[in-house]
């Protein structure tokens, strides 16, 4: 069936929330104004406000009740209401939610998801445009999911839910109004493995969340260059999936990452530095990185167009790459 | 009045005195390189965690700072463990990963010491807030210093607790310093660090921390009035440490004089409680004789099993970073 993002997300949440009690939703806004960009309509007439928690706006405060009572036996959702305020929960993020199963020799769980939307939208400025996966992906004892899909966001926030450890769940408010194909019934999809989103013998192109968007339609416009771009959307940030990244370059033997966020220290590196470790001998270039800029995101729109990866500049990237420039 | 219960202050007495046996042999323990990392010794304030856990059930939850041996040996933790812990040990609580600021042991619902001050208070409204949603008849209490009372995160869960009237006691060990910083020039109301609560609505009480019969009456009443549903509690327990703030701070510095410390020694609770029971309980010296002994024995034998444990094996470096499913 058809569905937007938002929907996709409803869904998977209503479903594992119908399925176990112990699942709750906390967050600001989540309940009675039915989530500040719609998310959770309809939850709270459903579930009820002791399972859909209007909160203060105190994202330490909140998350870290939620990680109390995750150590406890329940299974919060916790919904940033966008990622940007996760900065605020950092503490309670890091040391508590991705080091107490470690810290406790395996004693204590944190089952957790905290969920929202990163990077830019409409021109928000420059403290609710930032992507920030890379600094959670940094973090021994988190995962890291991004998906760019409906589908893929079901199926993914299932398993995020399910999943015993604390997982970390971006999304993007330009995607939320986004429409895909959403398989009927129930499904899951594991986390830390890619989907080849386009096949391609040429270059392989690694994009994630809003990014896979325009790598896709830089993809389609390559084509009618003659250039066959491979587009692989690794979905889950970490665990990342290696292998099939690595099955890509060795088929095609070059590489472009895109990524929204900050070039420096950015996920990207990080990529590029596995996939050298991994496939230096099957690649014919150097690894090409298309990124935002190291700037505070700007306000004004032709700046803001400036500071983040469009479907021009990866084109330019894949066609220099290929000595088609 | 000579008609308290013998056996029962005998048995207060016995964990405040295996406590401060614990703390002095963990000081020694650290002069000789056994013990490494920062280590805060809780000798002083040992009639608040004696009287406190001494008002809980086996199955309530308590959950501490980075100062928390004393916690921990009084919810009934295996002295041998802790001290392992300590060592760094396999055999200690938490396999060695954890350390003197991060004592866990599970199946006493001690949930953990946290070292990021005022981190910890946020993840007990948790605890609360999942029993609440449970409808379980359980009561959580919060340790902390009066150093966390003036942190954000603090007052986070105060507002949370208070707002959902969750079960939670917070007790706040007002040693007079955070670090070598006095209250006075810490916290605005310092005279009544309770106000901090109160304006949240949370009904507050000061104790004398520095006995424990008072600190345990004082949290009968509390508890029972929470477990009812009554919503959070406060309170202030007035101690001093007689130690310096961890094992790099000799017990008197440039923030406080000789005959201060000297002044609150005379106050020590184990001498307050000895002389109630020599006068109102029917014990002799010989009683205290005895418990020397016994006590004497139970660190020395912790000593020992710490000492003949082996160190973790280094392949558990990898585990318990997350729940393998």
């Amino acid at each position: 069936m058809l569905l937007s993002y938002r929907e996709a997300l409803n869904q998977a949440m209503r479903e594992e929330m119908r399925r176990d009690p112990r699942i709750f939703l906390i967050g600001e806004e989540v309940g009675y104004y039915q989530g500040a960009f719609k998310v959770t309509k309809g939850f709270v007439e459903e579930f009820g406000p002791q399972r859909v928690v209007d909160t203060p706006i105190t994202e330490a405060g909140f998350t870290g009740l939620a990680i109390g009572a995750a150590m406890a036996g329940l299974r919060p959702i916790v919904e940033l209401m966008t990622m940007n305020f996760g900065i605020v929960a950092l503490d309670q993020i890091v040391n508590n939610a991705a080091k107490i199963r470690y810290m406790s020799g395996g004693q204590l769980s944190v089952p957790l998801v905290i969920r929202g939307p990163g990077s830019a939208a409409h021109q928000l400025g420059a403290q609710h445009s930032q992507s920030l996966e890379a600094w959670f992906c940094h973090v021994p004892g988190l995962k890291v999911i991004a998906p760019a899909t409906p589908h893929d966001a079901k199926g993914l926030l299932k398993s995020a839910i399910r999943d015993h450890n604390p997982v970390i769940f971006i999304e993007a408010q330009l995607l939320y109004g986004t429409k895909g194909e959403v398989d009927e019934g129930e499904y899951t999809i594991p986390i830390g493995q890619a989907d080849v989103k386009r096949q391609g013998t040429d270059v392989t192109i690694v994009a994630y969340s809003k990014m896979l968007l325009v790598a896709l339609e830089a993809a389609e416009q390559l084509s009618r260059e003659d250039l066959d771009v491979e587009v692989i959307d690794p979905r889950t940030l970490k665990p990342l999936d290696l292998q099939t990244i690595v099955t890509s370059v060795r088929k095609t033997g070059r590489l472009v990452i895109v990524e929204e966020g900050w070039r420096f220290c950015g996920l990207g590196a990080q990529i590029a530095e596995s996939i050298y470790s991994a496939a230096f001998d099957y690649l014919d270039a150097p690894i090409a990185r298309v990124t935002g800029e190291d700037v505070p995101i700007p306000y004004s729109r032709p700046l803001e167009d400036a500071a983040i990866p469009d479907v021009p500049r990866v084109v330019a990237a894949v066609k220099s790459m290929c000595g088609a420039a | 009045m000579g008609d308290m219960d013998r056996e029962d202050l005998l048995s207060l007495y016995r964990q405040m005195l295996l406590i401060r046996r614990f703390e002095e042999k963990s000081a020694e323990m650290y002069a000789l390189a056994k013990i490494a990392g920062f280590l805060h010794l809780y000798i002083g304030e040992e009639a608040i965690a004696v009287g406190a856990i001494a008002a809980l059930r086996q199955d309530d939850y308590v959950i501490s700072a980075y100062r928390d041996h004393g916690h921990c040996l009084a919810r009934g933790s295996d002295p041998g463990k802790v001290m392992a812990e300590l060592f760094g040990k396999a055999t200690g609580l938490c396999q060695g990963k954890g350390g003197s600021m991060h004592l866990v042991d599970l199946p006493k619902r001690f949930m953990g010491g946290y070292a990021i001050v005022g981190g910890h208070i946020p993840l007990a409204t948790g605890l609360a807030f999942a029993s609440k949603y449970q409808k379980q008849d359980l009561v959580t209490v919060c340790f902390f210093g009066e150093g966390a009372v003036p942190s954000g995160q603090a007052h986070e869960a105060f507002n949370l607790a208070a707002l959902w009237k969750l079960p939670v006691i917070f007790i706040c060990e007002n040693n007079r310093y955070g670090m070598g910083t006095p209250v006075q020039r810490a916290v605005a109301l310092y005279e009544n660090v309770a106000e901090a609560a109160r304006s949240y609505g949370i009904a507050a009480e000061r104790v004398d921390g520095m006995d424990v019969l008072a600190v345990r009456a004082l949290m009968r009443n509390v508890v029972d009035q929470v477990r009812a549903g009554q919503g959070p509690y406060f309170i202030e327990a007035m101690t001093y440490r007689f130690m310096g703030h961890s094992m790099a701070d000799p017990s008197h510095g440039h923030y406080r004089t000789k005959d201060e410390v000297e002044e609150h020694r005379k106050r020590d609770p184990l001498v307050v409680l000895k002389e109630t029971m020599l006068s109102q309980a029917h014990c002799s010296e010989a009683d205290f004789k005895e418990l020397e002994r016994e006590v004497g024995d139970v660190v020395t034998a912790a000593v020992k099993f710490a000492d003949e444990s082996p160190f973790p094996d280094p392949a558990s470096l990898h585990t318990d970073v997350m729940v393998e499913d």
